[in-house]
């Protein structure tokens, strides 16, 4: 009897009235958990119930307390016919069953009922009594934290990072049974809510086992979802990253830097007793005396021995792991590559991942859910993988075993794993899966990126965060090491441009990068960041089972590289070059096929400027043609050019010179290249670049790539219209927003506290008229468009402000609908702030830096001045290169918590006699000018609501204004009675909704997740300089907010 | 092609102050956009008619959520659905609870029945406030009316806790449930040209001077029943009034009076004559009106009266506001000199409203 949950029912208020006679309700309280009921007294005529009960005891398992809720439901008394339900609360009480988390579950909860609606409020306090309980096989995970952020936590510290954790179970859907056909839609919205809150309370402790048994405490970047298949059934799947973490003493600040890491343990040690308190000799902390670029002998013992587990949780795997090192799948393994490669980071490269390889090569998956990464854990990154599956669902026969379900992921998985290894890379972060679902057609998605992982960081925990002045040695400085290619130069897994990092000069970089993770806080970017979006629809014919879902493979892999071609233009188009939270969505109607690529473009200063867009027509011939071409031509530039101012993105000069040098990127559509309109200044790359091979001994760049140089588009191509189209229709943002769905904006960092989540939902009716591909993209394209001008709109008096996280779904519910659900937040920002926060802390490290680089520059444009560099750039590029690096302190320093923008939420509550707790809400993992000083738990609730009066609920908008406000209502409701006051985190899942106007009838599903936690108004740091700006900025922010 | 559904809703309820008043006024969507349109909002921030128009369907899906709410203002305070920050609840409950001058002048005094509720598009036609406005006006001044009609305890005090207004628009619908109980007559012709904010004045006078409540102590009888009852007149007081006409009916009296107060005026004003020539129409206009206050049917007539018996004379004669107040300065100080009268108290209690009432009432 490992637990005793004890429930009291305390009052109710603004209850509905049940009896038109009186104008009265007479309610009482059924309290349940499990099979146990108890019942309150009957509080006779009123609609503000005191019932003050006694406590209900419930003597439970510690694995039903993780699987079940506690059910309260209000009821109405009728002497004479039965009672009528107003409505009920599903209390989750695992953040009770955390030390660390929440005590007492006590406040204000909506009662809420499918059909009605919220109904009035019940008070309710909920306490656990936990017995310890030392059975090695029990079924129970009590005491494993989890997370929705998925970054570490802003109180813990890691000390290990074991790995992927994913479980999935299945269920019937009790929409699809038999008995639904005899009960009302309320019992049966109940009993789905019922089961998908077991399935999720299931879910999260089977996965709280595995984390368990591979030694950690914790599962970060937790991502639950549901499939519901319809007839063939109902699955709930989620995966997550399995931690070690550490609470930080709330009193000192995580400055403890890289003194705290006990980095790698010594192989041999390691591999007896994989220590977690880290007491061995450090060799990281040898590495951080040195100074410059990394010495790679001495790492090189730790390859000679057996390489220590990454997880400590499977001995037994280790000794074989070793020796598989050799036989590895990526091409460039072992000392001879490396070598021959004879730059010293050569060594240390391959070194890097043979240990880590070896590490994570013991893990099935070695997948990392998380999107940001405390500094030095990325070396490299290679690029976004994704993989996407067609199935067929069929009726899930025994909810026991749901072993196909899990065989089609661990085929996707194995995929990806396989294209990041084709990629040179050992590991895929910002991992994340999803499904969609149209009949019996299934579309299974899995994208990350690619990444090679720093070897310490996988095993003795060094995942610190916080740390401002972070002295990690890598072998590449951390403002570009993670653009560095990790794939072999020789054996380019597909073709691209080469350029050397244009920070450290050292290594090569790429032309672009896409990745899904978010922008690394430590990384060098020039200007500001936008949200960039490729929007597609592929119509498709109606068909059945085999032959749809063998139409719908097909057609995947055009609208990719459609989409892949739209992102690519944008991002030249706001001259950008990289890509960051690239999320790719395609969704599947009946008739058509929806895709949706987001992702925030940033222009690194270490990737090579981005070239123009090149109009060509293939007959260049005719004159309207030309004039024609010329127009458009024209217009893109000017684009460009508008564009870099509103981005500030000013490069440094040297290299601002050759715009075209570094734009061939892997397109077919750049292969038919009709005349190069600007060749000379492709001379001058082509000088540049054999300089940099000669001097270097690297002369594996193809120079026949130089056709590729500018990016050009076909005029007569139609594709190439519409892509020039869509390109031209995108409407800048209006002054004073800016946009982007990553955590972080690249270049704002000094947040005020108005912050202001929403979610806004549009369903767009096309009419029956034969559509074609355009008409639909262009109508698809201007759904989005008009809910970001909505948007701006809406928000206009918060400017100037950013609009991050924003997160797009899009789904086809029906034949002729196009839904569009998005969730971001909103936060205003100072403008003034930037230069002050630059200047005061010149790194530590960027001196030395430019010295190194100081070279390269100078050595570049005595070479290249014969091709016109202006002896202007010479000088000009070392303030360049230190204006960079201060950049790049500045964004690290902001990145968690920006120290001084601070307001605190209880201080907004103190507005005046209000007694509901203000919670904020934010899809991101922090909030603006506070300190999280307390993790609560995780939030993850589902809920149906059902009308069968749509018409008089105002339509579906009425409807479903109603129930988001309900939803967003029971999510704060739930964090206030934990004693919390704000969501880090937040996403919602899903928000299903169908409707039948004719029937007067609608139905909608809504699924919403989120970290509880408590903040503290950041006062301790408050800079000096700017007291009380901040304090005027912040009032005026919040009343705009509000 | 349409937009089956689009809906906005952020964690802290967004509210736009002008969409809401548009709202409060009765102003359909389309209408309101047109408004909004006019007012240069889009030029403003780059918006179209389209996002406009989202907008403002959102804001009045949320006003319309709200509503409810609004009716009972203290659970706003403490409900759960809209997060909205208390000063703009604030806010959100006076718009809601102002009403405009000229829609109430039409329902003052009236009985707040579904009689006078039927008759609200007719007075909509004539003062221009939309249908939709008056209903919301009409429907808040019977909401306040029946919250407070029954309760106990000072007027002003009782709607500023029920409803959360501000002091001067509480004081606004005391007048309003004042008048509307004792069912003042204000739409005769000769009334016409007072305005409310005249009417609301004088309500305060007579709530703080001539109710039950204003005597300032529970009553000895029904310490829990009767005491501050102020939405009624003092009955007791009522009853006293009648004890005055002792200032008309005794001859003697009214000439001391008359005397006395021409002594007092004498060279002080350029209208003494007349002063002097209707002094004992003036002296008995005011005493019959408050002889008669016992009568349901006077009190409701006692401003028609004050205009008819004492406000249209002096204007005929083309007194001034200064004149007026010194006139009846003196006539209500010289009663105190005289050693017959013996109710000295009751006649200031009497005087000291109608003083006030006549000085608000007389327009120049």
């Amino acid at each position: 009897m490992p637990g005793k949950l004890k429930a009291k029912i305390v009052a109710g208020r603004h209850l509905p009235v049940m009896d038109r006679a009186s104008d009265l309700t007479d309610a009482f309280v059924e309290v349940k958990f499990g099979n146990t009921t108890f019942k309150t007294d009957v509080c006779h005529k009123s609609l503000n119930p005191q019932w003050n009960s006694e406590w209900f005891k419930f003597e439970v398992d510690d694995e039903d307390l993780q699987d079940e809720p506690l059910q309260v439901t209000v009821l109405d008394h009728d002497t004479y016919s039965a009672n009528d339900a107003i409505g009920k609360v599903y209390i989750d009480i695992d953040p009770l069953l955390c030390s660390e988390a929440a005590s007492v579950i006590s406040g204000w909860f909506p009662i809420y009922d499918t059909i009605h609606g919220i109904r009035g409020e019940i008070n309710v306090l909920v306490k656990v009594e936990l017995f310890n309980d030392l059975n090695r096989f029990r079924q129970s995970s009590c005491g494993v934290k989890f997370f929705c952020t998925t970054s570490i936590p802003r109180c813990y510290r890691a000390v290990m990072v074991h790995g992927f954790v994913e479980e999935l179970v299945v269920n019937e859907d009790p929409e699809y049974q038999w008995i639904d056909r005899i009960r009302t839609p309320r019992a049966s919205n109940e009993a789905r809510q019922r089961l998908i809150s077991l399935m999720s309370g299931e879910l999260q402790r089977k996965i709280g086992l595995k984390v368990l048994e591979m030694g950690g405490n914790a599962v970060v970047g937790y991502l639950q979802c549901f499939d519901l298949e319809g007839e063939s059934g109902l699955v709930v799947r989620a995966i997550g990253t399995a931690c070690t973490l550490d609470k930080l003493s709330s009193g000192s600040a995580p400055n403890t830097n890289t003194h705290m890491h006990p980095n790698t343990a010594p192989a041999s040690n390691a591999c007896n007793s994989p220590s977690k308190d880290g007491k061995e000799p450090v060799f990281g902390e040898d590495l951080t005396s040195s100074s410059g670029p990394p010495t790679p002998f001495r790492a090189l013992p730790t390859t000679s021995s057996s390489p220590p587990p990454f997880s400590p949780s499977k001995p037994c795997s280790r000794q074989s792991s070793s020796s598989d090192t050799d036989l590895s799948l990526t091409p460039k393994t072992g000392m001879g590559s490396g070598g021959s490669v004879g730059k010293e980071a050569g060594p240390l490269k391959t070194l890097l991942r043979q240990q880590t390889q070896t590490a994570l090569e013991q893990r099935e998956f070695p997948f990392f859910t998380l999107t940001s990464f405390p500094p030095g854990f990325l070396v490299h990154v290679g690029g976004v993988v994704s993989a996407r599956s067609v199935k067929l669902l069929d009726r899930i026969h025994n909810p026991d075993e749901p072993e196909t379900r899990d065989a089609w992921w661990e085929e996707i998985r194995q995929e990806i794993k396989s294209h990041a290894k084709a990629l040179g890379c050992h590991a895929v972060v910002g991992y994340s899966e999803s499904t969609s679902i149209c009949e019996e057609v299934c579309i299974l998605s899995a994208s990350g990126t690619a990444a090679i992982l720093n070897p310490r960081y996988m095993r003795e925990g060094c995942l610190d965060i916080g740390i401002t002045d972070h002295r990690f040695e890598e072998p590449s400085p951390p403002s570009c090491g993670f653009c560095h290619i990790p794939y072999d130069e020789l054996n380019m897994p597909f073709p691209a441009q080469l350029t050397y990092c244009y920070l450290c000069r050292r290594q090569k970089v790429p032309d672009v990068l896409f990745t899904t993770i978010d922008l690394p806080p430590e990384a060098a970017v020039t200007g500001k960041g936008c949200l960039i979006q490729a929007r597609l629809c592929r119509l498709k014919k109606k068909a059945q089972g085999e032959v749809n879902a063998t139409a719908i493979s097909n057609l995947l892999p055009f609208m990719e590289y459609e989409l892949h071609t739209q992102l690519m233009n944008k991002l030249k188009l706001r001259s950008m070059n990289s890509l960051f939270g690239l999320h790719i969505q395609i969704s599947v109607g009946e008739n058509m096929l929806l895709g949706l690529a987001s992702a925030t473009g940033v222009y690194l200063t270490a990737l090579p400027a981005p070239g123009g867009i090149q109009i060509a027509g293939k007959t260049p011939g005719e004159l309207s043609n030309e004039h024609h071409i010329l127009t458009i031509q024209k217009r893109i530039n000017d684009t460009i050019a508008k564009n870099k101012e509103l981005y500030q993105i000013n490069p440094p000069k040297l290299f601002a010179l050759d715009p075209e040098v570094f734009c061939g990127i892997n397109m077919e559509l750049t292969e038919e290249v009709v005349g190069s309109p600007i060749p000379e200044p492709r001379q001058r790359s082509r000088l540049f670049r054999s300089h940099s091979e000669s001097s270097d001994e690297v002369s594996e760049l193809d120079l026949s790539h130089g056709k590729k140089d500018a990016f050009v588009l076909e005029i007569d191509d139609t594709d190439a219209v519409e892509d020039i189209h869509s390109l031209l229709t995108d409407a800048p943002t209006p002054t004073g927003f800016y946009s982007c769905n990553t955590e972080i904006m690249p270049g704002i960092n000094n947040w005020t506290s108005g912050v202001q989540m929403f979610t806004s939902v549009r369903v767009f009716r096309l009419s029956n008229a034969n559509l074609t591909n355009q008409g639909l993209n262009k109508i698809f394209t201007d759904l989005c468009e008009n809910l970001l001008k909505s948007f701006y709109f809406k928000l206009r008096s918060m400017i100037p402000c950013c609009l991050c996280q924003l997160n797009f779904t899009v789904a086809v519910p029906e034949e002729e609908l196009i839904q569009v659900t998005v969730t971001a937040v909103a936060m205003t920002f100072d403008k003034d702030q930037t230069q002050e926060k630059t200047a005061d802390k010149p790194p530590t490290k960027g001196g030395s830096e430019t010295e190194e680089q100081l070279q390269f520059p100078l050595e570049l444009c005595a070479d290249s001045s014969s091709a016109n560099c202006q002896p202007t750039s010479k000088i000009s590029g070392v303030p360049e290169s230190t204006n960079v690096s201060s950049r790049v302190s500045s964004l690290e320093r902001c990145s968690p918590l920006p120290e001084g923008r601070s307001r605190s939420l209880r201080s907004s509550r103190s507005f005046g006699g209000s007694s509901v707790t203000v919670v904020k809400m934010t899809p991101l993992s922090f909030l603006p000018g506070t300190r999280i000083i307390k993790y609560l738990g995780i939030i993850n609730m589902f809920f149906i609501r059902e009308t069968t009066s749509l018409r008089e609920e105002g339509g579906v908008s009425g409807f479903l204004h109603t129930f988001i406000a309900e939803v967003f209502s029971m999510v704060r409701a739930h964090v206030a009675a934990l004693g919390g006051n704000a969501v880090v985190s937040y996403s919602m899942k899903e928000c299903m909704l169908m409707e039948n106007p004719n029937k007067n009838q609608a139905q909608c599903l809504i699924n919403v997740s989120g970290d509880a936690v408590i903040c503290v108004r950041e006062t301790d740091q408050e800079p000096t300089p700017s007291t009380t700006n901040i304090g005027h900025t912040s009032a005026s922010a919040t009343d705009e907010a509000t | 092609m349409t937009m089956e559904l689009d809906v906005f809703v952020g964690n802290t309820t967004i509210m736009d102050e002008e969409v809401y008043q548009l709202w409060l006024d009765g102003y359909t969507v389309n209408d309101a956009v047109k408004v909004r349109m006019d007012g240069g909002v889009m030029e403003e921030c780059e918006a179209s008619a389209d996002v406009l128009l989202s907008d403002t369907m959102d804001q009045y899906r949320t006003f319309q959520m709200c509503e409810r709410l609004l009716h009972s203002p203290s659970k706003l305070g403490n409900q759960l659905l809209f997060q909205i920050p208390p000063h703009r609840q604030a806010m959100l409950i006076e718009r809601y609870y102002t009403f405009d001058d000229a829609f109430v002048r039409e329902v003052l005094g009236k009985k707040l029945s579904k009689g006078t509720k039927k008759d609200l598009d007719d007075i909509g036609a004539k003062t221009g406030v939309t249908l939709k406005s008056c209903r919301r006006q009409f429907d808040n001044f019977k909401r306040v009316f029946k919250v407070v009609e029954e309760l106990k305890g000072p007027l002003v005090e009782n709607i500023r806790h029920h409803f959360l207004l501000s002091d001067k628009l509480a004081r606004d619908y005391a007048a309003i449930v004042f008048f509307a109980n004792n069912r003042f007559e204000t739409g005769k012709r000769k009334l016409q040209y007072l305005t409310f904010q005249d009417f609301a004045f004088c309500a305060g006078q007579l709530i703080s001077n001539w109710t039950v409540g204003a005597v300032g102590e529970p009553s000895v009888l029904f310490p829990s029943f009767v005491c501050y009852m102020d939405v009624d007149l003092d009955k007791e007081f009522l009853q006293e009034l009648k004890e005055l006409k002792v200032l008309i009916t005794d001859k003697d009296l009214l000439d001391q009076h008359k005397s006395l107060v021409c002594t007092a005026l004498r060279g002080k004003t350029k209208a003494f004559n007349e002063m002097e020539t209707n002094f004992k129409n003036l002296s008995r206009g005011l005493v019959n009106i408050a002889a008669k206050l016992t009568n349901t049917k006077d009190v409701r007539d006692f401003f028609i009266d004050l205009v008819e018996k004492f406000i249209e004379p002096c204007r005929s004669d083309r007194w001034t506001a200064a004149d007026i107040r010194l006139y009846l300065t003196h006539y209500n100080n010289s009663a105190h000199i005289l050693d017959t009268f013996k109710h000295q108290v009751v006649w200031d209690r009497y005087m000291g409203v109608v003083k006030s009432c006549i000085f608000k009432m007389y327009h120049d």
